[in-house]
């Protein structure tokens, strides 16, 4: 397994993501380790690794929620962390929901979509949460739905403001056969339209089938980096295993 | 600033619509203000001390007491399943969390002192009436200071294990220049003096107010960076 060379790592066209040597130390751990790579509109990068490889930390510097330590990175031309204006282009999905529980799903979802600016949000609102089959239960108190629908009116949430950038953080989390589908077409038809996705998943199967570009992460960098020419499911589940076992 | 000031209200709006589903706070720091006035009350001796020199520590001692209860929620409903992160990853700047939890706050210790003000007049038998205006900017001064430091201890005990604890170890401290000037000025009012012989105590809380959350809302960012 060798580590990808920079050089490698180029996507094709004008990037709207791009790390160079991106590096993040949680005192002297190095939770990122020099992650260079690009990502073209319309771009899916599939992440996979074992636990504490560093992904959501990757994410999580995506998403202006963490400074890097060394490095750099820029998002749709606006290096990190950007601010505001950066932000404004992300929609961070995680296994958490960050929603909160007293409101009901159309508060929480339309709390979000005027953070992001939409001053008359109500028809987009329910555009985000019919595309995840979440307007009939759009009144009910996030609390009184299962962990499953939270997660799609997390999604819904996410995706109100039209992001160029999707971080997805284990987003599969809790969803259900039909969930897990509505999802995967939702994500496929925001590559279709140029918004690039960053998604990082411990499901193989569902990761790949997305994805125009896939890394395997270990001790906080790439292992592993291909394309999509250059995917082959098998050698990457062999490769996955292989640094979920020499971690555990 | 327009902008700032916009996502302020709606982050605020949006914590007192979760305070008023769930109540419990406010309930938590109403029952506990009157449990307080109660305690006094059956704690004083009316022969030795007179109650205009009572009155005024008490308001005060179970406001900051009451204040606390409210100013922990503030960030706790944002600790549940992360929603701190979807705030601080939207496209809003980290003042106007910090302000918009202030405002939420302000509100809050405002609807509790709404409520105890006229439980000590009623306790203590005190006629409030003629002093309502300045007792009122008072409470507000008071009240401003008070969830400015408040609200910044809030964000930074939340993450930790004794949040509970630590909240008021560090902010009570803050709180003394508070407590001492309005419970002295309450004092002139309630003994009668006229509302010029307060100016000074005035004078510091308004101070410490545009100092403390100028300042607050300036540190706030370095909270949440990591």
């Amino acid at each position: 397994m060798k580590p990808p060379s920079p050089s490698t790592l180029s996507s094709t066209g004008a990037p709207i993501v791009e790390t160079v040597d991106l590096t993040r130390a949680f005192g002297s751990r190095q939770a990122v380790a020099g992650i260079t790579f690009s990502l073209a509109p319309g771009d899916c990068l599939a992440v996979f690794g074992p636990n504490g490889a560093g992904k959501t930390t990757l994410l999580r510097l995506l998403a202006g929620l963490l400074k890097p330590s060394s490095g750099s990175a820029q998002l749709a031309g606006i290096p990190l962390p950007g601010g505001t204006l950066a932000r404004s282009r992300v929609g961070l999905i995680s296994h958490h929901t960050m929603l909160y529980e007293a409101l009901s799903a159309r508060e929480n979802v339309s709390f979000a979509a005027r953070l992001y600016g939409i001053r008359d949000p109500a028809t987009r609102v329910d555009e985000s949460l019919s595309r995840m089959s979440m307007l009939e239960r759009a009144d009910a108190p996030v609390r009184l739905l299962s962990r499953g629908m939270q997660q799609r009116v997390s999604i819904a949430r996410a995706m109100v403001h039209s992001p160029q950038v999707v971080l997805a953080d284990e987003p599969y989390s809790g969803l259900d056969e039909s969930g897990a589908r509505a999802l995967t077409a939702l994500l496929r038809e925001l590559r279709s339209t140029g918004t690039a996705i960053i998604i990082v998943t411990h499901n193989l199967a569902e990761g790949l089938s997305l994805a125009s570009h896939a890394a395997v992460m270990q001790r906080g960098k790439f292992v592993r980096y291909d394309t999509s020419a250059r995917i082959d499911p098998k050698s990457y589940a062999a490769t996955y295993r292989e640094a979920v076992a020499s971690d555990g | 600033m327009g902008d700032t000031l916009f996502a302020a209200w709606l982050i605020a709006r949006k914590d007192l619509a979760i305070e008023f589903r769930t109540r419990s706070a406010f309930f938590s720091a109403v029952v506990f203000a009157l449990l307080g006035l109660v305690i006094f009350y059956y704690s004083w001796d009316p022969t030795a001390v007179a109650v205009t020199d009572l009155a005024p520590g008490v308001l005060w001692v179970v406001f900051t007491f009451s204040g606390l209860l409210g100013l922990h929620r503030s960030f706790g409903v944002e600790t549940a399943d992360h929603a701190i992160d979807g705030l601080l990853a939207s496209p809003v700047s980290r003042e106007a969390i910090f302000l918009g939890k202030a405002i939420a706050n302000l509100i809050f210790v405002a609807a509790v002192q709404l409520v105890t003000i006229p439980a000590l007049s009623l306790f203590y038998n005190l006629p409030l009436g003629q002093i309502a205006a300045p007792l009122i900017a008072i409470a507000l001064l008071a009240a401003i200071g008070l969830v400015a430091v408040g609200t910044l201890f809030s964000a930074m005990a939340v993450n930790t294990r004794l949040a509970e604890l630590l909240l008021p170890m560090l902010a009570l401290p803050f709180f003394v220049p508070i407590v001492i000037a309005a419970s002295q000025s309450t004092a002139k009012l309630l003994s009668g003096r006229p509302v010029a012989e307060a100016g000074a105590w005035l004078k510091l809380l308004l101070a410490f107010d545009i100092v403390f959350v100028a300042a607050c809302t300036l540190i706030y960012p370095f909270t949440v960076e990591d």
